[in-house]
């Protein structure tokens, strides 16, 4: 090839004066970073994961005290929240009652989201009679509702956390089992994958770097959708009396400890354990949206 | 703006045009008004908080009855223009300066009635995409109907029934009354694109906007479509703004052509003047890259224009185009050129118009062109240097490949009894139609999909497993593919480091420096710059990512890369390089290709064998320059004469619909079973004797290696087609290599 070319595209290399065609997109985080509801989401998630960590240094009161001369007392300036039937002080157990709550829920998630990504992945690539399989299956476990699940599991294995978080996380993988084999199929028609095969890629090659980098995406809002869901499943249980035991401080815990004595005029008992967990799910669920929008946008 | 010449020419069948919409109309509110005036049109989209221009200072006008082409690549703002005359642009669209009146209405100033009476009986457009325009839930009659009921007074289900079946009809639909009762998804692409035209007519527009309208269409459909249209516009008196990037559909449709680059209409006048002698050197550069008959690519290098549309938003204070124009001087980079006035009614926004058709020449000629005599001889199929190398020249053979796919309510015989083969160093050509099978025989080859027991297929003598897990790494290393669609092909999330890397790694073996050597190699034999390896495919234009495929079909050195229509999503400008390209590295390392493609000059430019299938059968094989002259098979004959063309130079334009070979019907169900030839419910030269419904032709042998399954004897098929008031081809045979 001789000098007498001009301006080549298909003579050296392109882009000697030419600029990069496509400007880059503006990096996720940042779309996130500029939506205020994620921010409002983040604070209120960050008070209380600050709660669950250090709750115990700042709490007014020890949340296990017992004061069995001030019970059910009104809040006051000694006792911000009042005190519950043992004369234990609110404020210190909604604090502290964050921790089990902040650490179950989302190991159960991830523990779900984990497993659920693999088996959706195997169920969307392989499809044939395996897939066809599992999907009943997916499809005779999203029949029966999650908590009686659970509860068959909490009473075989007698409750603890760690109980709990294997239970919920294998009730969820189903759940997310579907979304991403829902994705992994959208992306089964592309030929990057036979381009793939055709390098001599194997299958888990396929799955785990061709495909799981695409459908992650929607692995992450499944992620936040699920964990609100946790929070409330281990509140519920815990309400229930299959979750996180008492003594320990914990929303559900505390709610169903003194539900009963509500109807006496002791509303601040129940009330700021249940406007803790509304407050949590509904920062999730905040954090959840905007994660999902720049995800699909 | 005030060098703004008029720009709204009309020639003496326009005015013919006035008066029989008139007629048909019984006269509109103006009747002087043309049927779109569109000026000095200025719309932008507000992207990110930022107003960016897609439409700058557009003027042009339809008369009645015209047809006017708007030429363009994509991101020139085609759409962008048909949308706004519509009013339909999308959310963050809008237009911030200019007019636009419909047969004297001003269609910027209209409320939300005016706008719905407007687009109820004025205009109607029809898309690209006629599975998208349908409704896949409702019966094609109940739409049309709907469609007819909107635009008239109501009448009675009778009289609607009835004026849907005259609508179908004049659409060429057999059968109407059975088509009616069909959904969408019952209906071929071509079918359901008419149906979509009958319904825009229903309303008997003054103007029909199509919007690339054969473009989803196979090669022959395609010419049916367009052939359907031409008399329609007549009978209806309708104006036609006709968009497509398709330089040589536009020259065959219309009768003055608008030419846009970045936003601007930088060239305008008489379709054949204009195509025939450009004076912007924008046109003069995108006609050079299109292949023209006689060019191949042992001769002849495309010329591709240099660098890329400038980016949306940044405004260079001279002409759009002089940053990729080889004909720039500092005028052209200081102010804007205006509209000049080069011949009556054509005009043309460039500074150096006079000069335009001397655009240098991108491209070096080949540093070794074949001497013209030898290259004929070789292009005459016989004593080539290659034809010499006997059976052990042979590189890929396929013989006897069948390929049945089980579906439901019965088997599809995708398929029958295929046996092509592939010399090292060349390029066969495989044609054919949407369903034809091409690229069933090319995923087969690769061991994508596996082919029916009893076929063989071989690479340098030795069969290939019949799927790609029994095959060797050295066998994966030896076929690659370049795939139609990079964005489909390419991981979105890889970068292209990792893209191309990743096969050097896997197939050939290497690691550390040798691989970053061989990454160096291959990036820049693929033209692309290291500056682009940390970039992912979103970041990179079309060409520019369809390069990175054929790197990494390159990257191990395959001996045989398939290429399934490599260059039908790109633009015209940017499928010449990469064409280019592909024949460079042919030149270099002697890689054979399989060539699939639906456009016919494409082929001619790359092939050097071409097999022609329908249905699934071989129809007709051998040399590229003895498919391309007669005789040939008819179904041959039918496409090339479907194939729309640019006017040359110095040549009459004829009406191609004169001599255009028209297919009845549609391709046979790959389910039935059909006895006698395959061809023979659409087959023009049909004999009478029945012979062709009862008994299969077999392949004959005309000249050596050349291939025809017809019972017509070839030397018959010959006097046929070459026979001057017969319905000879218009590609006469031997244009190229004469």
């Amino acid at each position: 090839m001789t000098d007498t070319t001009v301006n080549p595209i298909s003579g050296p290399p392109v882009g000697t004066a030419a600029v990069a065609p496509v400007q880059a997109p503006p990096a996720r985080w940042l779309l996130l970073m500029r939506r205020p509801t994620f921010g409002i989401g983040v604070v209120i998630l960050a008070f209380w994961i600050v709660c669950a960590i250090f709750g115990g240094s700042f709490a007014p009161h020890s949340p296990l005290a017992q004061d069995l001369l001030a019970t059910n007392s009104a809040p006051s300036g000694a006792h911000w929240f009042g005190t519950d039937q043992l004369g234990r002080d609110v404020l210190s157990r909604v604090i502290t009652g964050a921790r089990d709550i902040l650490y179950v829920a989302p190991l159960a998630t991830l523990l779900g989201t984990v497993l659920g990504t693999a088996l959706g992945l195997v169920m969307g690539y392989l499809g044939g009679a395996f897939d066809l399989i599992a999907s009943r299956l997916v499809e005779a476990v999203l029949a029966l509702p999650a908590v009686i699940i659970a509860f068959l599991f909490i009473v075989a294995l007698g409750p603890s956390t760690l109980t709990l978080i294997l239970v919920i996380g294998i009730i969820f993988t189903p759940l997310i089992a579907r979304t991403v084999r829902a994705a992994v199929l959208a992306e089964r028609d592309l030929d990057y994958l036979p381009a793939a095969r055709l390098l001599g890629e194997g299958p888990a090659w396929i799955m785990a770097r061709e495909i799981l980098p695409n459908v992650l995406p929607a692995v992450l809002v499944e992620f936040t959708v699920r964990l609100g869901y946790a929070i409330f499943t281990v509140a519920t249980l815990s309400f229930l009396g299959f979750g996180i035991q008492p003594p320990t401080p914990d929303w559900g815990a505390d709610i169903y400890a003194n539900y009963a004595v509500l109807p006496a005029g002791y509303w601040w008992d129940t009330l700021f354990p249940a406007l803790a967990i509304a407050s949590l799910v509904t920062a999730v669920n905040l954090v959840t949206d905007s994660v999902e929008q720049v995800a699909n946008g | 703006m005030a060098d703004e010449v008029s720009v709204g020419g009309r020639s003496p069948e326009s005015c013919d045009g006035v008066t029989l919409a008139a007629q048909y109309r019984g006269a509109p509110a103006a009747p002087a008004a043309p049927a779109l005036a569109v000026r000095s049109l200025d719309v932008a989209y507000r992207v990110r908080g930022a107003d960016q221009l897609a439409l700058r200072n557009v003027s042009f006008e339809i008369a009645r009855g015209e047809t006017y082409g708007l030429v363009g690549e994509s991101g020139s703002g085609k759409s962008t223009a048909a949308l706004a005359i519509v009013r339909y642009l999308p959310r963050n669209g809008r237009v911030s300066a200019g007019s636009i009146s419909v047969g004297g209405r001003d269609v910027l100033g209209m409320g939300q009635r005016g706008l719905r009476d407007l687009r109820a009986r004025h205009i109607s457009m029809v898309y690209q995409e006629p599975g998208r325009a349908l409704n896949p839930s409702i019966r094609i009659g109940g739409q049309l109907t709907e469609a007819i009921k909107t635009s008239n007074s109501p009448r009675n289900e009778a009289e609607l029934t009835a004026a849907a079946e005259t609508m179908l009809a004049r659409v060429r639909i057999p059968d109407p009354r059975r088509v009616m009762d069909r959904y969408p998804h019952e209906l071929s692409g071509g079918m359901a694109q008419r149906v979509v035209i009958a319904m825009a007519l229903s309303a008997t527009p003054e103007l029909l906007i199509l919007d690339e309208p054969t473009t989803a269409l196979d090669a022959t459909v395609q010419a049916e479509v367009l052939d359907l249209l031409a008399p329609l516009r007549d009978e209806l008196g309708m104006s036609v703004l006709f968009i497509s990037h398709n330089l040589a559909v536009i020259s065959q449709m219309c009768d003055r052509v608008g030419v846009l680059y970045a936003g601007e209409l930088v060239e305008e006048g008489p379709a054949a003047e204009l195509l025939r002698a450009p004076r912007h050197p924008y046109t003069v550069g995108l006609l050079r890259c299109v292949p023209r008959p006689g060019q191949r690519k042992d001769r002849d290098r495309l010329d591709a224009i240099p660098g890329f549309l400038p980016q949306p938003g940044d405004k260079a204070p001279g002409c759009v185009f002089a940053p990729r124009c080889g004909l720039a001087i500092d005028e052209c980079r200081t102010a804007p050129p205006p509209l000049f006035e080069v011949g009556s009614g054509h005009v043309s926004r460039c500074y150096r118009h006079q000069v335009a058709q001397d655009l240098p020449l991108t491209q070096s000629p080949l540093a070794s062109p074949v001497p013209m005599a030898e290259a004929e001889a070789d292009a005459d199929g016989d004593a080539g240097p290659v034809a010499d190398e006997g059976p052990e020249g042979l590189l890929v053979s396929v013989e006897g490949v069948s390929k049945t796919f089980q579906a439901r309510g019965g088997s599809v015989r995708a398929l029958r009894d295929v046996s092509v083969s592939l010399r090292a160093g060349q390029t066969l050509g495989l044609v054919g139609e949407s369903g034809s099978g091409k690229t069933t025989l090319a995923r087969i080859l690769l061991g994508l999909t596996a082919p029916d027991p009893g076929g063989r297929v071989t690479l340098d003598g030795a069969e290939l497993a019949a799927t790609l897990a029994k095959r060797p790494l050295a066998t994966l290393r030896d076929v690659q593919i370049v795939f139609q669609n990079p964005d489909s092909a390419l991981n979105r999330r890889a970068t292209v480091r990792r893209l191309i890397g990743r096969p050097l790694a896997k197939l050939a073996g290497l690691s550390g420096p040798a691989l970053a050597t061989r990454l160096a190699e291959l990036v820049s034999s693929v033209r692309l710059a290291q500056r682009h390896l940390p970039l992912k495919p979103g970041q990179l234009s079309g060409g520019l990512k369809q390069r990175v495929a054929i790197a990494r079909a390159f990257a191990a050195g395959p001996r045989v890369v398939v290429c399934d229509e490599p260059t039908s999503a790109l633009d015209v400008s940017v499928q010449a390089a990469i064409l280019n390209l592909l024949g460079d590295l042919q030149a270099e390392r002697r890689t054979s290709y399989v060539f699939i493609s639906h456009d016919l000059e494409i082929v001619r430019y790359l092939a050097d064998q071409i097999v022609v299938l329908y249905a699934g059968r071989v129809l007709e094989s051998g040399p590229a320059s003895a498919v391309f002259s007669a005789p040939h098979h008819p179904y041959t004959e039918a496409l090339l004469s479907a194939m729309p063309r640019l006017p040359v130079a110095g040549e009459a334009a004829g009406d191609p619909a004169d001599t255009r070979i028209q297919l009845a019907g549609e391709p046979p169900s790959l389910s039935d079973a059909i006895s006698g030839c395959i061809f023979h419910t659409r087959c023009p030269r049909k004999l009478s004797s029945g012979i062709c419904e009862s008994t299969e032709p077999g392949l004959l042998e005309g000249e050596p290696g050349h291939l025809i399954r017809c019972h017509i004897p070839i030397g018959e098929l010959r006097g046929l087609q070459l026979s001057p008031g017969g319905t000879t081809p218009r590609n006469s045979p031997g244009a190229g290599s004469a």
